[in-house]
């Protein structure tokens, strides 16, 4: 007997020996996540690490300084103040406006969505020109605002006005498609079953829509903290009074106060890590209750 | 609890989905609304059940007005196409929860809601499923955990939204066995919504069948599918053959074929069509019969004991079907090609200007 004339050729570590269609080759895959895993060390890790170098340069003692100094605590307290101002108030708006426009028909409907994306399509600096124009001393309602004592521009209602226009669209954009996606079925099913509408929210509705509204909200969050162009305009730089933390950086900055620039920068820096954290924990926990199974 | 339809009308813009329909079902029946997609049905019980509101008209559940009764005091348990049932929930808190949202002077204690949402599950046969999320059951199952769901509030009527629509089609006709039987336990006043003639005929003690927001025709499913009042509900209703048809003197003349019309001696003579079903149509071995139609077989296709013919007749256009038992087929010894001859056995005969003729 002969021997076959052609082997089965050994399977190669290299090339498998079949592939799935839409798999790319090896050195293609391996390109791809290099180029992406540069560019991100590059513009991501590069920058946070010198952030946290220039902070600490000069050691801990000097970081815990820098920020416990009385015109760093007053703009860590403004910036915790506004995002406990802004958040809820975004929450319920979002949750609000995705309501009203999943659950029904209306005229106008689609003027509502894109208005809703008009704080991300324009500039925060736009933003608080707005808000000086409307409300400033020389604006128009500035004289009507003088006479009642109210003082908008360049104090911290401004602070919470043109922050809480610059996050509004992040919980209602989560939700919208999310509570479309999901129809109405369920909330008509509870009300024909004798429930009325607010035990229908907060018994359907809400449960559903949960892990958005938390994604929404971490987001609206970090971002109400980190807001400068349109704070810069309306907060007039009051030191220790209307400085939030970005804006109380760049003074900083300006008077070349580097190490202490660096110190308020890493704090602001780390409490975006611990925001975008707990947004990961949320989508783990979120994808172990979708599938179960498989965790 | 009967429930009386009066004059309902409802339009979607330049849509008219429900016009001017007036009805009344009778207490303890099961009542279809069969109809194509589009024929208003869905529109018309989403009314009855409160989740969508007439232009005009009255829904009366046993003489009381309940029109502008909000949804939720209306007393009705509705079952969606899909189950709709709460995600987040188990199956025991989904059938509860119509129980727990009740005021807390009219809800059961814990002890009672338990006792009263485990007889449900029994009733669908379903109890060891109270621990599950919805998304661990099959479409079946989810069906019937929906329905134990609706009848936890001991509701006044049952309405169900195409209730088997998103089943395959096995356990859709074991489903529907099975509705029907639970339908004898309960006698509850029920409506469903079907597309589906068989499901009609098969479940339900009455049908309605609606076309383009108005109603048809209303009866028993012997009285629909024995007597179809027009062309529309005999041709909804099964696969039909239409022979044109000379109408004169009572009689529908079809070649040598006469037909009787039944026809008051006062109606109009003309073109008529005459309506055949396919297991109406007799194929004969030779052309003795009085009556009978030439026709040569097109095509043949066994489907279980059932064989469906196509034939020509001779001198017509059209294809007609025919069907008969695959023994008969044998026996007659026909074979695509052969020249047989037909004669139709039953038949309805409609002017051809859509008006009746009988």
């Amino acid at each position: 007997m002969s021997t076959l004339a052609s082997p089965i050729p050994p399977l190669s570590s290299e090339a498998p020996a079949w592939q799935r269609a839409t798999e790319e080759p090896a050195w293609i895959r391996r390109l791809l996540i290099g180029i992406a895993l540069t560019f991100l060390g590059l513009f991501l890790v590069l920058p946070l690490a010198v952030v946290l170098y220039g902070a600490f340069e000069q050691g801990l003692q000097v970081w815990y300084a820098a920020i416990t100094e009385p015109d760093a605590l007053a703009a860590i307290r403004l910036t915790l103040l506004v995002v406990a101002i802004v958040v809820p108030l975004n929450l319920v708006f979002g949750v609000m406006a995705a309501w009203a426009i999943a659950k029904f028909e209306f005229r106008g409907k689609s003027v509502l969505i894109t208005l809703i994306d008009l704080p991300f399509a324009i500039s925060p600096v736009v933003v608080g020109l707005i808000f000086v124009i409307l409300l400033g001393s020389q604006g128009w309602l500035g004289p009507w605002l003088a006479e009642h004592d109210l003082r908008i521009i360049f104090a911290v209602p401004g602070i919470i006005i043109v922050i809480a226009f610059g996050t509004m669209p992040f919980v209602a954009r989560e939700l919208i498609p999310l509570m479309q996606q999901q129809g109405k079925e369920e909330e008509e099913s509870s009300l024909t079953l004798g429930a009325n509408g607010w035990q229908t929210f907060w018994r359907v509705t809400l449960p559903n829509i949960k892990w958005g509204v938390i994604y929404g909200v971490i987001l609206c969050n970090a971002r109400a903290m980190g807001e400068f162009g349109a704070v810069a305009i309306v907060s007039g730089r009051i030191r220790g009074e209307t400085n939030t933390m970005p804006l109380h950086i760049e003074v900083l900055y300006n008077e070349y106060l580097f190490t202490a620039a660096f110190a308020v920068s890493s704090l602001l820096a780390g409490l975006a890590i611990v925001t975008i954290a707990v947004k990961s924990l949320v989508e783990w926990r979120d994808e172990r209750q979708r599938h179960p199974a498989a965790a | 609890m009967s429930i009386e339809i009066e004059h309902i009308n409802k339009r979607y813009g330049h849509f008219t989905a429900v016009d001017d329909v007036s009805l009344s079902l009778p207490e303890g029946q099961l009542t279809a609304l069969l109809g194509p997609s589009g024929s208003g049905k869905t529109t018309l019980l989403r009314i009855i059940a409160g989740l969508e509101f007439p232009d005009s008209g009255r829904i009366r559940f046993h003489g009381e007005d309940a029109t502008d009764v909000h949804v939720s005091r209306r007393g009705v348990g509705f079952v969606f196409q899909h189950y709709a049932l709460f995600k987040h929930m188990t199956v025991f808190d989904n059938v509860a929860y119509g129980l727990t949202v009740k005021p807390r002077r009219l809800r059961p204690g814990k002890a009672e809601i338990r006792t009263r949402v485990m007889r449900l599950l029994e009733l669908v046969q379903l109890d060891w499923t109270a621990n599950r999320l919805p998304s661990q059951l099959s479409g079946g199952q989810r069906q019937r955990i929906a329905l134990a769901r609706a009848l936890a509030v001991e509701p006044k009527v049952l309405l169900l939204d195409e209730p088997f629509g998103a089943l395959d089609a096995k356990v859709r006709a074991e489903l529907r066995r099975w509705l029907r039987r639970l339908h004898d336990e309960i006698h509850l006043t029920s409506v469903f919504v079907t597309h589906d003639q068989e499901e009609a005929l098969e479940v339900s003690d009455r049908i309605v069948v609606m076309n383009q927001g108005r109603v048809e025709q209303e009866g028993t499913p012997e009285e629909v599918y024995d007597h179809p009042a027009n062309p529309f509900v005999f041709s909804f209703l099964g696969q039909v053959n239409l022979f044109h048809a000379r109408v004169q003197d009572g009689q529908a003349r079809i070649g040598d074929l006469a037909l009787p019309t039944s026809t008051p001696e006062d109606q109009p003579q003309g073109h008529g069509l005459a309506y055949v079903r396919p297991h109406d149509i007799e194929i004969l071995p030779d052309g003795s019969a009085q009556g009978a139609l030439a026709a040569v077989i097109e095509g043949i296709t066994v489907v279980g004991p059932t064989a469906r013919l196509e034939l020509k007749v001779a001198g017509g256009k059209d294809l007609i079907h025919a069907e008969l038992p695959k023994s008969r087929l044998r026996s007659l010894g026909l074979s695509r090609g052969s020249d047989t001859w037909v004669r139709p056995l039953n038949s309805r005969v409609f002017m051809d200007n859509g008006a009746r003729a009988s």
